[in-house]
């Protein structure tokens, strides 16, 4: 129900565009550093690992193309998503929780504002924008750490490195590593605000829906990431 | 009577009020008139709070009808909620300041925010720079609300309930957790925003003696103090005491009654009088 009326909200005036590009800030200047780093070691260690069992098939020189594939269609999307729930899901339920046991958030009704267009939709919105670039920026380094070990480590030319990467990629895993970002963003931050604006009971109360919105977003993303890729996966068969 | 024909300001009809399952407010009816105060006495967790509450539209009732300026608000949406609350003023327990904003944003915030206020952008400052005068905090502009102490709080955030000049006035223990020696002072400006404004007002405090000053002072802007009103009865008159006790409504009376009242409930607020 909050998805249904911050998603109406966002086709509705007044904008508050002020609070969107703070929370953009937040969360995608913010997050990048840690998506950086999260990308770089997970492609350097896909493309360690993916060489181990390529060389039992005489096929080292595959690995970029399955870097590129795990990368663009699992490792990047729940990642960055994981992350950012971590830093910004709880971020805002932390942030909402304590408008909320501090009366802000009925100081806010009482003044004229709803709560939901004034910090959900921003939250939304902003989430829904970055999530999905911090993705590509994550997918992009991940394949970056997985050139570094290709040309040190396993002495694979630059050239067959990034051609096997680009050629690996269809339509249909860009589709998915673009639809997955978007649905976590939802979800990330949707469970934070949910859970902010359900909190009762002073600090301790803040406390605790900052859990709930981490756990149940890192749930909620692997179980959605699970449907997804059955739906793309049973498309490729048909 | 012409108090028959007059419209109430705040009408409460059989209002009963559930939260968390249990009910915070039970059966309680009562009448506002336009430049009357209202004090609300009642231990804690009597309902003092959400009745307040209640009256904005911010909490529900599960029955009952709730009128403000006339009309029914029990059955409004949300937006239609905020035009009705644009012309009221309500100052939270724990004044309820955005901490992300200044002092002059938060007072501006309900001139910026009120849909049918429409405060024409050239106005806003002024406007916040005279309230914040009013309550003596004019070199707080800048300030975050936790760079304030809590009484200075308590004023910016009378500030930002009174900055629209609301017809209905709420205050929910507006002397709370304070020292004595402000308490006096936030009263002495409740009092004088009341003298000024002739608003409707709606004080809920624990404190009885919150509520002597309130009927029986008057704001002498001379000397900048209280003083005792010289038109005794007429404000007297003018000033209903309401005693919630576990929820329902268990008097309602003008000074006089409540101080002669037999009832160990009342007896208890009524004598911790200075």
């Amino acid at each position: 129900m909050l998805a249904g009326r911050a998603l109406k909200n966002i086709f509705r005036r007044p904008h508050y565009g002020d609070d969107i590009a703070l929370q953009m800030d937040a969360i995608g200047v913010g997050s990048l550093p840690v998506v950086v780093m999260i990308g770089t070691f997970s492609g350097v260690v896909m493309a360690l690992q993916m060489s181990r069992a390529l060389s039992q098939y005489g096929q080292v020189g595959k690995t970029g193309m399955l870097v590129s594939l795990t990368l663009v269609r699992e490792l990047g999307p729940v990642l960055t998503a994981i992350m950012v729930a971590g830093r910004n899901s709880t971020g805002m339920a932390s942030e909402l929780g304590s408008m909320k046991v501090t009366e802000q958030i009925d100081a806010m009704r009482a003044l004229g504002t709803d709560p939901i267009q004034k910090l959900v939709t921003p939250r939304v919105i902003a989430t829904c924008v970055m999530l999905p670039l911090l993705t590509i920026i994550a997918d992009f380094v991940g394949m970056v750490g997985g050139y570094l070990i290709a040309k040190f480590v396993l002495s694979i030319e630059s050239r067959q490195y990034w051609s096997s990467v680009w050629r690996a990629l269809e339509w249909n895993d860009v589709t998915q590593g673009l639809l997955k970002p978007l649905v976590f963003a939802l979800i990330v931050s949707l469970r934070g605000c949910f859970y902010g604006r359900r909190t009762t009971g002073g600090t301790q109360g803040v406390g605790k829906s900052t859990t709930q919105a981490m756990v149940l977003a890192t749930v909620f993303i692997f179980v959605l990431d699970v449907l997804i890729t059955k739906v793309f996966v049973s498309q490729v068969g048909n | 009577m012409a108090a028959e024909t007059r419209t109430p300001v705040l009408r409460f009809e059989s209002v009963t009020v559930a939260s968390d399952g249990e009910l915070a407010l039970q059966d309680i009816s009562f009448e506002a008139y336009e430049g009357e105060s209202r004090i609300i006495l009642g231990a804690a967790g009597s309902g003092k709070t959400v009745l307040l509450k209640t009256a904005m539209g911010l909490t529900p009732p599960e029955s009952g009808k709730v009128f403000v300026f006339g009309q029914d608000i029990s059955t409004m949406r949300e937006k239609q909620l905020f035009d009705i609350r644009s012309k009221i003023g309500m100052l939270f327990q724990e004044s309820a300041l955005f901490d992300s904003l200044n002092i002059q944003e938060n007072v501006a915030y309900p001139l910026v925010n009120q849909p049918s206020i429409k405060c024409p952008p050239g106005e806003v400052l002024p406007r916040v720079k005279q309230t914040l005068e009013f309550v003596e905090l004019g070199g707080t502009l800048a300030k975050f609300p936790s760079e304030l102490s809590g009484g200075m709080r308590r004023r910016a955030a009378i500030a930002r309930a009174v900055v629209t000049e609301p017809p209905l006035q709420m205050y929910d223990s507006p002397t709370a957790g304070l020292d004595p020696i402000t308490a006096h002072t936030i009263m002495a400006l409740l009092i004088k925003e009341r003298d000024v404004s002739q608003a409707t007002t709606m004080l809920v405090t624990q404190r009885f003696q919150d509520g002597n000053l309130m009927a029986n002072f008057r704001y002498n802007s001379e000397q900048g103090a209280l003083e005792p009103a010289r038109t005794g009865d007429k404000q007297k008159s003018r000033t209903t005491f309401m005693v919630l006790k576990e929820g329902r409504l268990v008097f309602e009376d003008d000074q006089d009654a409540i101080e002669s009242s037999n009832d160990p409930y009342i007896i208890k607020f009524v004598k911790q009088r200075v």
